[in-house]
C-alpha cells in the first residue's frame, strides 16, 4: 500500500479552523424489528471530506445502518444528523435534498431510460420546472452570455433568424424550462464523463454492461449534488483491474469535495482507499479509526479478518 | 406455433425499427415537411376520395357508419388513450376507472350546458333567468376539464400510497360509483332518463346551426382532431421534461427514484390529474357530439377497453397509443363480421400482448438525445471496464 | 334515510346479510389463497365463479330437472352439482394457471402485467359464455345459452319455505342451507391447510417461497393447488347462488367477484378466516346500508367500503399472510 492511501484526508481538504465539522452524526442508533435488534445503540461520525469505510461481517447490520441514514427504516430510538439536521424521520426525496445519496448493492437503475437520462433524473432534483413550467414555460429567466442562442450561420435567411432569436432570448429572457434542461444535460454528460462512460450516454441502461451500470449508479447519485455519496458494495463482482479503477474513481470524487461513505466486503479496497474505518458486528461498534489500527485491532482480527496477514 | 409467432414479430419490429431509423436519419426540415404532410392528410380524412382507398371508408360497406362519425369516435378514443397513457404508460399507475373522468367531463357539459338539466333548470330559478338560459359551450369546456382534474386529485390523494394493484381495484371501484350515482341521482342527474339538448359550439342542437349540426359530423371531427393534436403537443412537452423523466423513474422503480429525488407522490398526483383533464376533455367532446348522454353510456366495459387500447398498442409511447385506440375504434367498424366478436377480440389482445410483448405492438424507443460532443465522446471513449 | 326499517328488523336484515355474505366468503377465499401464495389478484376469478354457474345449470338442463323436485332427487342434484361445478371451476382457474400465468411467471413479470393479463382472460372467459356458445349451442340448447349475454332462469331446486322464526326474525331453510355449507366448505379448507401435509406445503411457500423449495416443497404443484383449491370454493359458491338465486348471465362475475375481492381485503389478503369475516361482515353492511339509503345504492355501499378499507387499513381486519393464518 502506498502512502498516500494509508495516511488520513487531513492534507487534501483545506485546513480548518477549530475541530473538524462532523458532516453526519450518527448519535446511539437503536434498531429493532419485532424481537431482533439489528442496530444496538450506534454511534459514529462521518467528517467533512473523508473516505469513510463501513464494514463488518454479513449480517453485521451495514447495510441496515445505510439504510437508517438514507431514511429507508426508521430507528426505534437514537437521531441521525446531517450538518446538525435531524435525518429521522424525513421522506427520502427530502434527504436526498439535503444532500445525502447512494448507490444500490444489488443495481436499481431506471432499466428502460437511457445513461444520460438516468443521471439527469439525478440532476433534476436541484430544478423547479414542475408541469406548469414545463407546458407553458412562461417563467423566464435572463440567460447568462453563454446560455444565449448562437448564430452559427455564415448568412442567408438562417443566420437572420438566428439573430432574431439570440436578441429575442436578451430581450425578454429564455425559459427556465429550457435553461434547466440545458444545465441538466451538460452536467448529466460531464458526470458521464467523469466515471468513464460517456461513450454510451444514449444506450438504455438495461443494455449496458455490468460495470457500466455500477459506475452509472454512481453518476446518477452525483447528480443530485450530494455532500455525502453512500456506496453500498460498489466493487461486488469486479474482477481486480475494476476494482483498481473504482478505487480511483473513488478518490477523484474525494476531490470533488464529495464526502464518500463506503460500505465493502472487499478488505483490500477498504484498507487501500478509506481514511477511517467503522466497524460493526452484530449490530454493535467494535472499532472505529485509521485503517491500519482497526487492522491490527485485536476484535476486529477475531470479529472478521480471521487471520492478520489478511489485511495488511 | 407460437416460436412462429415471434419471429415473425421480430421480423415486424425489425422493419418497423428501420424504417424509424430512416426517419431520424432525415435532416429536420424534411421531418418537419412530413410531419406538416401527415397532418394535412389527417384534416383531409373524412373527405378521403384518393382511388385505391377509399375501401378504407367504413361507408364503403353497405349499411356502414358515417365515416366522419367515425373518425370522430377514432380522434376521440385517441383523446382518451394519450390521457391514459400519462397515467398508464408513463407513470406506471393502472387505472381501471378512466371511465369516471370521461364520465365526469360528459356529465359536466350536460348539466351545465343543457337547458334540459335539473342544475340549469335551478340556476334558472334561483336567479330567475329566462328558460332558454345555459352555461355556454366555451364555458363548459373549461369546467369540464376542471372538474375532471379536481376529481382526479380527489381520488389520486387518498389512493396513490396504496400498491399499484390495490390502487388498479380502487379505481374500478371508482368508476362503478361514478355510473351508479349517475343513474341514481335522479334529481340531479335525471338518472337512466339521461340528458338532452347538450350544446355545441353554436350552442343548442338545433337545425339552424350551420357548422356543428347533427347530421354532418366533419367540423366535429375537425374539432376533435385539432384538440388531439394540441394535448399530443402538450403531453410531448411534458414527457421530454423534468416531469416526463420523473415519471418514468418512478415507473421504472419508485424507491430508487425517491433516494434520487424525486418526490413519487407528487409526481404520481400530477399524472393522475392531467390523465383526469384529458379523460374528462374527451368525455366532453363525446357529450357535445351527440347530444344526449345516459349513464348506460358509461359501462365499466369501456374502462377495460381503454387500457386494451393503450397495452395493446404499447403503452408509454405516444405512436402506439394512438395506433391502439385507431385500431379498437375503427375495426369494428370497418369489419362488421368481426363486430360482434371485438370483445373477445380485445381479450384476446390484452392476454397475447401481455404474454408475448408487454411492451405493445408497436416498439419504443426512449427518444435519443441529439447530443453535441456525441463524435468526439466516441473518439475519446476510455477504456474503463 | 330509513333508520325505522333498520333498526325495527335489525335481526331479518342480519341473517340476510350473513347468507349473502357467505357466498361472497365462498369466493373470496380464491383471491385469498392465491393472493396468499403469489402476491397477486387473480381479476379473472370472477369468471371462475360464472363458469361454476354454467356448470351447475348445465347439469340440470341435462337431467331435465323441474320446479321444486322430491326432496331425494333435491339432494342428489345439488351434490351432483357441487361436483360438476367444483370440477367446472377448478378446472378453469387450473387452466388460467397453466394457459397464462405460468408463462408470465416464468419471466418473472411486473404484478400490473399480471393484474392485466387476467382483466383480458377474465373478458375472454365472460365472451366466450356471453356470445361465442351462444352463437354455436345457442338453437341446441337454448336453455343453457340462448340469445348473447341474456340472463338465464334455473330451476327452483329447493322451494323457499321459512323453517322458523325467532323473535320476529325468521330464518328461511335456503339461508341455512347457504350458511351452513359454506361455513362447512371453509372449515374444511381451513383444516386441509392446517392440519394436511398439502397445506404444509402451501403455508410453507407462503411464508417464504426459496426457503420452501430448498426443502423440497414442489413450488409448481403448490401454485396448481392452491388454483383448484379457489376454484373449488368458488364452484361450491356458485352451487349456492344457483340454488338460492335461480339464474345465472355471462356478466354476472364482475360485481360479485369485486365484492368478493372487497371481503378478502376486508379480512386481511392472504388470510383465509379473514376471508369468512370480512364475507360476512360486507354482506350485513350491505344489507344494513341497502335498508337504510335505497337498494340501488348495495354496489356503491360494497365500493366504499373497499376504498376507505384500503385507505386505512389495508391489511384488513386479521391482517395479511397466508403463512399465518393460524396465529
Amino acid at each position: 500500500m502506498s502512502d498516500e492511501n494509508t495516511t488520513p484526508a487531513a492534507p487534501k481538504i483545506p485546513a480548518q479552523p477549530g475541530p473538524r465539522k462532523a458532516l453526519l452524526e450518527i448519535d446511539n442508533v437503536l434498531l429493532r424489528f419485532g424481537g431482533v435488534v439489528a442496530l444496538n445503540g450506534i454511534s459514529f461520525d462521518i467528517q467533512e471530506g473523508e473516505i469513510l469505510g463501513l464494514i463488518g461481517p454479513n449480517g453485521a447490520g451495514k447495510t441496515t445502518c445505510f439504510n437508517v441514514m438514507t431514511g429507508v427504516y426508521k430507528p426505534t430510538s437514537g437521531a441521525v444528523r446531517f450538518r446538525g439536521e435531524r435525518v429521522t424521520g424525513r421522506k427520502p426525496h427530502q434527504i436526498s435534498r439535503l444532500g445525502i445519496s447512494r448507490t444500490f448493492q444489488n443495481i436499481r437503475l431506471f432499466p428502460e431510460m437511457s445513461a444520460l437520462e438516468n443521471v439527469m433524473v439525478g440532476t433534476d432534483s436541484r430544478h423547479k420546472t414542475s408541469v406548469p413550467g414545463a407546458l407553458f414555460r412562461l417563467y423566464r429567466v435572463r440567460p447568462k452570455p453563454e446560455e444565449l442562442p448562437e448564430v452559427t450561420a455564415s448568412g442567408g435567411i438562417l443566420r437572420t433568424w438566428q439573430q432574431l432569436r439570440r436578441s429575442m432570448a436578451k430581450t425578454f429572457g429564455l425559459s427556465r424550462h429550457i435553461l434547466e434542461e440545458r444545465a441538466a444535460e451538460d452536467k448529466a454528460m460531464e458526470l458521464l464523463r467523469f466515471v468513464g462512460i460517456a461513450d454510451r450516454a444514449n444506450d438504455e441502461a438495461r443494455n449496458l454492461p455490468y460495470g457500466y451500470q455500477r459506475r452509472l449508479e454512481i453518476a446518477r447519485a452525483l447528480g443530485t449534488e450530494p455532500k455525502l455519496l453512500c456506496l453500498d458494495e460498489p466493487a461486488a463482482g469486479f474482477n481486480p483491474a475494476e476494482k483498481e479503477d473504482l478505487l480511483g474513481l473513488i478518490r477523484r470524487i474525494r476531490d470533488r469535495g464529495v464526502t464518500v461513505l463506503l460500505i465493502e466486503h472487499d478488505m483490500r479496497l477498504v484498507m487501500g482507499v478509506t481514511d477511517r474505518i467503522v466497524v460493526l458486528e452484530f449490530g454493535s461498534k467494535i472499532a472505529d479509526g485509521r485503517p491500519e489500527e482497526v487492522s491490527r485491532d485485536p476484535r476486529v482480527i477475531a470479529a472478521y479478518l480471521g487471520e492478520p496477514a489478511d489485511a495488511a | 406455433m407460437i416460436d412462429k409467432i415471434r419471429d415473425l414479430d421480430r421480423s415486424r419490429v425489425n422493419a418497423l425499427h428501420s424504417v424509424a431509423d430512416r426517419w431520424r436519419a432525415l435532416p429536420k426540415w424534411q421531418r418537419g415537411l412530413g410531419f406538416v404532410a401527415f397532418v394535412v392528410f389527417l384534416y383531409y380524412l373524412p373527405l378521403l376520395g384518393i382511388p385505391g382507398l377509399t375501401w378504407l371508408r367504413t361507408d364503403s360497406i353497405s349499411g356502414g357508419s358515417n365515416w366522419a362519425g367515425v373518425l370522430f369516435t377514432c380522434a376521440v378514443y385517441v383523446l382518451v388513450a394519450i390521457g391514459l397513457n400519462v397515467v398508464i404508460g408513463l407513470a406506471g399507475l393502472l387505472d381501471l376507472g378512466y371511465i369516471g373522468f370521461f364520465a365526469i367531463g360528459a356529465y359536466a357539459v350536460a348539466l351545465f350546458g343543457s337547458v334540459n338539466s335539473p342544475v340549469v333548470k335551478w340556476f334558472q330559478a334561483e336567479f330567475d333567468l329566462p328558460a332558454t338560459w345555459a352555461v355556454t359551450w366555451a364555458v363548459c369546456a373549461f369546467i369540464a376539464l376542471v372538474l375532471a382534474l379536481i376529481s382526479g386529485v380527489i381520488l389520486g390523494w387518498p389512493t396513490l400510497r396504496l400498491r399499484g394493484d390495490y390502487l388498479a381495484i380502487v379505481t374500478l371501484g371508482f368508476g362503478e360509483i361514478i355510473r351508479i350515482v349517475a343513474r341514481n341521482a335522479e334529481g340531479v342527474t335525471r338518472g337512466p332518463q339521461g340528458i338532452a339538448a347538450i350544446p355545441g359550439p353554436e350552442g343548442p342542437p338545433s337545425p339552424d346551426n350551420q357548422v356543428f349540426g347533427l347530421i354532418d359530423v366533419k367540423p366535429w371531427y375537425w374539432l376533435a382532431i385539432t384538440v388531439v393534436l394540441i394535448m399530443v403537443f402538450a403531453v410531448r412537452r411534458l414527457e421530454h421534461s423534468r416531469v416526463g423523466r420523473s415519471w418514468l423513474a418512478i415507473r421504472e422503480d419508485e424507491d430508487a427514484a425517491a433516494v434520487m429525488g424525486v418526490y413519487p407522490f407528487k409526481f404520481k398526483l400530477w399524472a393522475f390529474a392531467i390523465g383526469a383533464a384529458l379523460g374528462g376533455f374527451a368525455g366532453f367532446l363525446f357529450a357535445s357530439r351527440y347530444a344526449f348522454i345516459d349513464p348506460t353510456q358509461f359501462n365499466v366495459n369501456l374502462s377495460i377497453l381503454f387500457v386494451a387500447m393503450v397495452v395493446v398498442g404499447g403503452s408509454g409511447n405516444m405512436v402506439g397509443v394512438s395506433v391502439g385506440a385507431v385500431l379498437l375504434a375503427y375495426l369494428p367498424e370497418r369489419f362488421r363480421e368481426i363486430a360482434d366478436y371485438r370483445w373477445l377480440a380485445f381479450g384476446l389482445a390484452m392476454v397475447l400482448v401481455m404474454i408475448l410483448r408487454p411492451q405493445g405492438l408497436i416498439p419504443s424507443r426512449r427518444r435519443a438525445r441529439e447530443l453535441k460532443d456525441r463524435a468526439a465522446e466516441a473518439e475519446e471513449a476510455p477504456a474503463h471496464v | 334515510m330509513n333508520f325505522d326499517d333498520l333498526f325495527g328488523h335489525i335481526g331479518q336484515h342480519t341473517v340476510d346479510g350473513l347468507s349473502k355474505g357467505a357466498i361472497y366468503a365462498l369466493i373470496a377465499l380464491g383471491y385469498t389463497l392465491v393472493y396468499g401464495v403469489l402476491r397477486l389478484i387473480n381479476f379473472a376469478h370472477s369468471e371462475v365463479f360464472m363458469v361454476g354457474t354454467f356448470a351447475v345449470l348445465g347439469l340440470w338442463t341435462a337431467f331435465g330437472v323441474e320446479n321444486n323436485p322430491p326432496i331425494g332427487q333435491a339432494i342428489l342434484f345439488l351434490v351432483l352439482g357441487l361436483i360438476v361445478a367444483a370440477v367446472a371451476s377448478g378446472g378453469t382457474a387450473l387452466a388460467l394457471e397453466r394457459i397464462a400465468y405460468r408463462p408470465l411467471r416464468r419471466k418473472n413479470a411486473p404484478p400490473l402485467i399480471f393484474l392485466i393479463t387476467a382483466i383480458g382472460l377474465s373478458l375472454v372467459l365472460v365472451e366466450i359464455f356471453g356470445l361465442v356458445l351462444p352463437k354455436l349451442l345457442g338453437e341446441a340448447v337454448p336453455s343453457m345459452f340462448g340469445r348473447a349475454r341474456i340472463i338465464l332462469g334455473m330451476p327452483t331446486i329447493i322451494e323457499q319455505k321459512t323453517l322458523f322464526t325467532v323473535l320476529g326474525t325468521s330464518i328461511t331453510n335456503i339461508q341455512l342451507i347457504v350458511f351452513v355449507a359454506a361455513v362447512a366448505m371453509m372449515a374444511l379448507l381451513d383444516w386441509f391447510i392446517n392440519r394436511t401435509r398439502y397445506g404444509r406445503g402451501v403455508r410453507a411457500v407462503a411464508q417464504n417461497p426459496e426457503t420452501a423449495a430448498l426443502m423440497g416443497v414442489n413450488q409448481e404443484r403448490v401454485i396448481m393447488l392452491i388454483f383448484v383449491l379457489g376454484g373449488i370454493m368458488a364452484g361450491a359458491a356458485a352451487l349456492l347462488w344457483s340454488m338460492r338465486f335461480g339464474f345465472t348471465q355471462s356478466s354476472i362475475g364482475f360485481v360479485l367477484g369485486l365484492k368478493a375481492f372487497t371481503a378478502a381485503v376486508l379480512g386481511g389478503i392472504g388470510n383465509l378466516r379473514g376471508a369468512l369475516l370480512g364475507g360476512l361482515f360486507l354482506g350485513i353492511v350491505e344489507v344494513y346500508g341497502a335498508t337504510l339509503f335505497a337498494s340501488n345504492w348495495e354496489d356503491v355501499i360494497a365500493f366504499v367500503v373497499l376504498v376507505v378499507v384500503l385507505m386505512f387499513r389495508p391489511t384488513g381486519i386479521l391482517g395479511e399472510s397466508l403463512g399465518r393464518a393460524r396465529a
